[in-house]
């Protein structure tokens, strides 16, 4: 049994999840997951590694779906609908729902070109109309101006954390409701850190934002909302152990598994 | 006595011990091997370096008797002296043109077959497959090409069915293994994570193979292209059986005509004279056609790499 404290209510929840299992194979990676995620706030997921935290994150795009022989359980939605029902376009689902990864991806072509990516999938071929996306999201990303007069340039050529915020721009050129962030400052140094977490800040009254991080101060210092996950015994799957306000969680836990591990008494 | 000294006492009064020197043996056997393996290495330069020697100096009086406005004409008719080879570097530039818009799409689809969507299962099947083509003798691809294609094309065009067409559809078959080995390498060397960006922007499978994973694996597919292209430039024997061997200027897909090796390959054991200079020389043009598309290749991955 999870427990909660002061969690978001369903009525103010971008995704939800009820009852929610998922299985690698033979392996069962997570069980029992109920939880709420608030509309335009920012959770953090949080739990030493192997507790499931990346497996449920990318359960919400359905990511999972591309590694043959994963199945989940259980009840998941976006804005009410439920995501796994039978049916549903994975890909108009992953247009909604973006996602930014631990090791930053642009793909092998100009700056230019990945940001107009998904715009360009959608069907958007005026050249003006693909000009003011790049530049919109490239201001939005905060990147505009290191790269406004390179935009031709290879998105390979920047640095770590220049191409983990060209991501956050490709990714808000089709303007998801939802951004899963999978440890994005986990590769990249300590400055671009501060900028991606400034731009989380900014982005999130207009965005939900799930973030999966191993750094605790990280999750404290930005996020509204925390969810704690851990697998206790080896082979048996993970779950989540708590989940609340943030400030709540991270200084008056009420499980005693949270408050050993955000005290770094294991994990 | 500075402060390092008093920390470690012991290392200093222990008895003095002499640090072992390589033995003579040691240092024998490290080089000869070095030599051994330069050998190797070495055997393959002189083995390029002798080969065009001798081919240049077996087709120099192409240059001196023939005259390079007779050899580079179209008329090929040895024993009345005229050496033309035009038709049959045209028949070459034929065949492996037409082998390659039918081998390349055949053998990239299979790459991007068997490296984006197989499953696991299916690509233990088709993967021993596409080795298995590699390793089946240019012979045998040339009686099937003579014996089960020809009648099909002979069918269909009312000719016999030696010609451009038949060795287009045998070539086809015989590049895509290399086609395929290289293209599988070039798409396994794009980074997961890549092919994850795109699908986590909601692009579906074919878009994420066609606008990512495709084009960055450009270079390497046209690597296997040109390799792809020199395999079918070379190939003889397969050739020989089906092109009909007339060397000349065809009137249609399905008639007779000639290329550079398989002209060669006919020619060689009784000709003489002048007649066998010009093999050479047909030769030395070879070599520097495949010379070409080496360096081709060469130059794309420096470029890729820089």
């Amino acid at each position: 049994m999870s427990v909660y404290q002061n969690a978001p209510a369903p009525e103010v929840s971008a995704i939800t999840a009820a009852n929610f299992d998922f299985w690698y194979g033979d392996f069962h990676a997570l069980t029992d997951v109920n939880l709420n995620i608030a509309k335009n706030k920012i959770t953090a997921f949080i739990g030493p590694s192997g507790c499931g935290k990346s497996t449920f994150l990318r359960c919400m795009n359905r990511m999972n779906d591309l590694i043959e022989g994963t199945r989940c359980e259980g009840v998941m939605t976006l804005d009410g609908a439920d995501i796994y029902a039978e049916g549903v376009d994975p890909v108009d689902l992953r247009r909604r729902v973006g996602m930014i990864f631990q090791q930053p991806n642009p793909f092998p072509k100009s700056i230019y070109e990945n940001v107009a990516f998904g715009p360009r999938l959608q069907g958007v071929t005026s050249k003006s109309d693909l000009d003011d996306i790049v530049e919109e999201s490239l201001k939005r990303a905060n990147l505009w101006k290191e790269v406004s007069n390179q935009l031709s340039k290879d998105g390979l050529a920047l640095s770590g954390g220049q191409q983990q915020r060209l991501c956050i721009a490709r990714v808000l050129a089709v303007q998801p409701d939802v951004l899963l962030m999978d440890e994005p400052c986990s590769a990249i140094d300590p400055t671009s850190v501060q900028k991606v977490e400034d731009l989380m800040a900014e982005l999130a009254p207009e965005m939900t934002i799930i973030i999966v991080t191993h750094n605790m101060q990280q999750a404290a210092r930005i996020s509204d909302c925390t969810a704690f996950f851990l697998q206790e015994v080896a082979g048996e799957p993970a779950t989540l152990i708590e989940y609340g306000q943030t400030d709540a969680l991270f200084t008056s836990p009420i499980d005693k598994r949270t408050e050993d591990y955000i005290t770094g008494r294991f994990g | 006595m500075n402060s390092t000294d008093t920390q470690r006492p012991e290392t200093a009064s222990r008895p003095k011990r002499e640090l072992a020197l390589v033995s003579r043996s040691t240092y024998l056997k490290e080089r000869a091997l070095q030599y051994l393996f330069f050998a190797c290495a070495f055997l393959a330069v002189v083995t390029v370096v002798l080969i065009f020697a001798f081919t240049m100096l077996q087709a120099a009086p192409v240059f001196t008797d023939i005259g390079l406005a007779n050899f580079f004409s179209l008329d090929w008719a040895p024993t009345e002296g005229r050496f033309g080879i035009l038709s049959l570097a045209a028949g070459s530039a034929l065949v492996t043109a037409g082998a390659l818009v039918l081998g390349v799409p055949l053998g990239v689809g299979t790459a991007v077959y068997l490296t984006e969507i197989a499953s696991a299962r299916v690509r233990a099947i088709i993967s021993p497959a596409v080795d298995l083509l590699a390793g089946i003798p240019s012979i045998i691809y040339g009686f099937f090409g003579m014996v089960i294609i020809r009648p099909f094309v002979a069918e269909i065009s009312g000719g016999l069915g030696f010609g451009a067409l038949t060795a287009w559809l045998v070539l086809a078959i015989m590049i895509v293994p290399t086609i395929t080995t290289l293209t599988i390498d070039a798409l396994r060397s794009i980074p997961m994570g890549i092919r994850e960006a795109g699908f986590a922007m909601g692009a579906t499978k074919w878009q994420v193979i066609y606008k990512v994973v495709l084009p960055a694996a450009r270079f390497g597919i046209v690597d296997a292209i040109v390799l792809g292209m020199g395999r079918a430039i070379g190939e003889t024997m397969a050739v020989l059986m089906v092109v009909g061997n007339a060397p000349v200027i065809p009137d249609s897909v399905a008639s007779p005509i000639s290329t550079l090796t398989s002209q060669i390959a006919l020619d060689m054991s009784y000709s003489s004279g002048l007649h066998r200079t010009a093999l050479f020389g047909m030769g030395v043009v070879l070599f520097i056609i495949s010379a070409s598309l080496v360096g081709i290749v060469r130059m794309l991955s420096k470029k890729r790499k820089g």
